[in-house]
């Protein structure tokens, strides 16, 4: 294999190399980690790169309107993998009544994952976080650059980004800001699934056809859709993704409930 | 499956590049379906016509600007491969967002519109994609319809940018005519609106293109990243830029020599194979307690980097404030992470023309390139861009913002050799010349200048000295100024006082030679015999001498006249002028020859410079 590496090795080695250039520029760093397909890659990821010991936490943003496969799946990688776990809950949103019941999507989105999100950085403090966010999911994101400073409001500055290229990095922030390290950012869909098969790496079931649906991206309960499949393996899932043209988040309801829906978002701080 | 082929599309701006991006997606059929229908009706909405570059243009703000702003990164499929497409705006003010997608590239397409050709941008992406060690490169010259698919126009474009090309050093894998707005040879040749073209469509010729490989066949650099503390064990992390790296191998870290074995190579969760090669991401345990930190660079014994506190490179300039001699910045390279102080400027690159003039400058303006010099604080560990292209290269910062990259390539370093012993600076025996030589990277010599008044001598000894001194050599002129106001000021200018003064001057030229120094002396030095002295002197003490013979025809030098020394001697005011009335005795075998009025003087030092550096390196 000298000299003769594959496309997902050479994703892998990119993504490693990534973790442990965040992992040195920042003293103070989290992982959120929703137990999805994409997030579960980048634990391993991280496993990786760090030798099976993560030395910075993960952080489970808890929307309470979470799929109950996904918590068990939650508990049983924490004592596996002897991870840190921070679990946060934008409490104050749901005891002032917002939820999927009476709330449009955009609007609870944005309270119990964006606003979570900003309420645990204020709270910890940390200067950066590491995301699973990959370039094909989403027209925005093909803008994306692996190290990606947020201001005080998470806000992104998507028309005047740092120049980065030869593996160097903007790596320091100023107070109050931090920086959104992005290792996942040129693997697509297929790539993520094609590495749970090569790696064997476990996955919440949701994500295998039950009763001829199955979910091809996780998210709320309530605003989440299965999608026709009968693909029941990985080897399932890859055949069908090589022979489908729609997008992978068509069953995500916040992405569509407006034009621009999604930069918006993310222009706000929505990962 | 291997990886995709990463390609930017460059050129100058509203030359067709996004158009010519959105119908390779839709004709390739790599968006969802729906995309198009929808793009078509928000356009009806507004009263606009579709246009493929809207494809592309996915954020609002574009749309309304009707200009790309970032570099955009987005994949599509060939029958042959997959492909990452990288967009690169051509707007000047976005250099940083080129140059971030370019970086990456596996190749190139260079966007040229046929009704206005070659532009500014045009040339000045050709030139980066250059800088950045991209090869392969195809030029699209776009918008055939609007020239009438005019065959002549298409070879005047083609013969003029293959021009510019060869000029900064690249050759296109190909010209294609084509048009993205109406879909000529972007995917499909059917040769109807170009019957006069015979080659392949775009999408084809991209096809034939390689992925750029992770170069296992070069010099092991493994650059250390991080240390782990895991149990009890320290655990070296990096990414192996070149070269392979196995259990049991014999690493030498730069700076500073250490050296220790190869104990394992981990990985998780197994530890795999026994070795690992360019590109890959590992860790190493060593035999030896050795302290290596981040930033310390890994390479076998036989082969390692260079080693300097100063380098010479190619630098391209981003900064809002121009990058200014003296001024102090951050300097990466890999893993390493250094201060260092500008030196000098030089070789600006005209945007405009691409011409460069080799005039001194006190800064490096936003968006300039030109060679410039740094002086590092702590030593730097790097390789000249064409040998290990992942060393060569590093950019500047100021605190976090990343200004500039540089590109270290043409210079020849003398080689570094691995210190065997630690306490060898300490030890009680003579100081020999491998001693001095060793401490100072290179050993001295006696570079002997000779030839007529007006023939170059000086010029080429002080460009000479500056192309040594940049190299962080010990170098020195000797030349009539500094000798006959002191050590020869009691001579004159009679045939005895004559050989006198050469003999002095050859005597001290050994001298400060096995001291250490590379003496470049420029004296006329007329006859041979004078000449043949100062050599043996300086090889009896075994000092290298080389007899360099800067030849012009006397009619030249005449012409040249810059002191007007001839014109006096014609007048007969000036005695036994060489070359008047005064014999010059040309050497017979001398070690080089420069032809001063045949070559630049950067040319003579250059030839000067191949021959002599090699001398001068350590056994």
């Amino acid at each position: 294999m000298i000299g003769n590496s594959s496309h997902l090795d050479a994703l892998e080695n990119h993504s490693v190399f990534i973790l442990r250039e965040a992992n040195h520029a920042f003293k103070n760093m989290a992982m959120p980690w929703s137990m999805g397909k994409d997030s579960n890659v980048l634990l391993w990821l991280a496993l990786k790169a760090f030798f099976g010991q993560i030395p910075f936490p993960l952080l489970h943003i808890d929307t309470t309107y979470e799929f109950p496969e996904m918590l068990e799946f939650r508990d049983w990688a924490v004592a596996q993998y002897g991870i840190r776990l921070i679990v946060k809950i934008n409490t104050e949103a749901r005891a002032g009544g917002i939820g999927y019941e009476t709330h449009d999507p955009v609007t609870v989105t944005h309270e119990l994952k964006t606003v979570a999100l900003k309420q645990a950085l204020a709270e910890h403090g940390w200067d950066a976080l590491i995301t699973g966010i990959r370039r094909d999911e989403d027209a925005t994101r093909a803008k994306e650059r692996y190290f990606s400073p947020r201001n005080a409001d998470s806000e992104w500055n998507y028309k005047n980004q740092p120049p980065q290229f030869w593996g160097q990095f903007v790596t320091g922030n100023a107070p109050g800001e931090h920086v959104r390290v992005q290792p996942l950012l040129d693997w697509t869909e297929v790539d993520i699934w094609r590495y749970i098969q090569r790696e064997k790496i476990p996955i919440p079931n949701l994500y295998f056809a039950r009763e001829g649906k199955r979910f091809r991206s996780l998210g709320c309960h309530p605003i989440t859709h299965p999608v026709v499949s009968n693909a029941a393996t990985v080897e399932e899932i890859i055949a069908e993704l090589e022979g489908t043209r729609t997008s992978e988040r068509a069953g995500r309801a916040q992405d569509h409930h407006e034009p621009y829906a999604m930069q918006k978002l993310r222009a706000k701080g929505f990962m | 499956m291997s990886p995709n082929l990463k390609v930017v599309f460059v050129g100058h701006v509203d030359h067709g590049k996004s158009t010519l991006i959105g119908r390779i997606l839709v004709e390739t059929r790599s968006l969802p379906p729906g995309k198009i229908e929808g793009l078509r009706r928000a356009c009806a909405a507004k009263g606009q016509t579709f246009e493929y570059a809207f494809v592309l243009d996915a954020l609002s703000e574009e749309q309304e600007q009707n200009i790309t702003i970032d570099t955009t990164q987005i994949q599509f499929r060939s029958a042959g491969r997959d492909y990452v497409i990288i967009d690169a705006p051509g707007h000047q003010e976005f250099l940083k967002n080129m140059i971030t997608g370019a970086a990456s590239a596996d190749a190139a397409i260079v966007v040229i519109a046929a009704d206005e050709g070659a532009r500014e941008q045009s040339r000045r992406h050709g030139q980066l994609l250059r800088l950045l060690g991209i090869r392969q490169i195809i030029v699209a010259v776009n918008k055939m319809d609007l020239a009438a698919f005019s065959e002549e126009r298409f070879r005047q474009i083609e013969m003029e940018y293959a021009a510019f090309l060869r000029e900064v050093g690249l050759a296109a894998r190909a010209f294609i005519p084509l048009s993205a707005g109406n879909g000529e040879n972007v995917t499909t040749s059917d040769g109807r609106a170009m019957p006069w073209f015979a080659g392949p469509s775009l999408l084809s010729t991209l096809d034939q293109l390689e992925v750029a490989t992770s170069p296992a066949e070069l010099p092991l650099r493994f650059p250390i990243q991080d240390v782990f503390r895991m149990d009890k064990r320290r655990i070296f992390a990096g990414r192996v830029e070149s070269g392979t790296i196995r259990i049991g191998d014999l690493l030498v870290f730069s700076p500073h020599n250490k050296t220790a074995r190869v104990a394992t190579i981990e990985r998780w969760p197994g530890q795999g194979a026994e070795y690992a090669s360019a590109g890959e991401s590992i860790g190493i345990t060593l035999s030896d307690h050795v302290f290596v930190e981040r930033g310390h660079i890994a390479s076998h014994e036989t082969d390692a980097p260079a080693e300097s506190n100063r380098v010479q490179a190619k630098v391209f300039w981003m900064g809002q404030d121009p990058l200014l001699v003296s001024g102090r910045y951050r300097l990466k390279l890999v893993t390493q992470d250094v201060e260092c102080q500008v030196v000098g400027v030089t070789n600006v690159i005209d945007a405009a023309t691409l011409d460069s003039a080799s005039v001194e400058r006190s800064e490096l303006r936003t968006n300039e390139v030109g060679d410039v010099t740094l002086q590092t604080r702590v030593p730097l560990v790097f390789d000249n861009h064409d040998s290990v292209p992942s060393l060569g290269r590093f950019v500047l910062a100021d605190g976090e913002h990343l200004l500039g990259g540089g590109i270290i390539s043409g210079a020849i370093y003398t080689t570094r050799q691995p210190i065997k012993s630690e306490n060898i600076f300490w030890n009680e025996s003579a100081i020999t010349a491998e001693r001095r030589a060793a401490q100072n990277g290179h050993r001295g010599a006696v570079v002997w200048l000779t030839g007529l008044s007006g023939a170059g001598k000086s010029t080429i000894a002080a460009a000479l000295e500056k192309e040594l001194f940049q190299r962080a050599m010990h170098t020195y002129v000797l030349d009539g100024d500094n000798l006959r106001h002191g050590l020869n000021s009691n001579l004159g200018f009679s045939p005895e006082d004559r050989a006198e003064n050469i003999r002095r001057v050859g005597e001290v030229a050994k001298l400060m030679a096995d001291a250490g120094t590379v003496v470049i002396t420029s004296f006329i030095s007329p006859y041979r015999a004078d000449r043949q002295l100062a050599r043996e002197s300086a090889l009896k003490a075994g000092v290298e001498f080389v007899e360099v013979f800067v030849d012009a025809p006397l009619a030249v030098c005449e012409e040249r006249d810059s002191k007007g020394l001839y014109q006096k001697a014609r007048a007969g005011l000036l005695k036994g002028f060489t070359g008047i009335d005064a014999p010059y005795e040309p050497p017979e075998d001398p070690e080089i020859v420069v032809h001063t009025h045949q070559q630049a003087p950067q040319e003579s030092v250059g030839q000067i410079l191949e021959d002599l550096l090699p001398r001068l390196r350590l056994n």
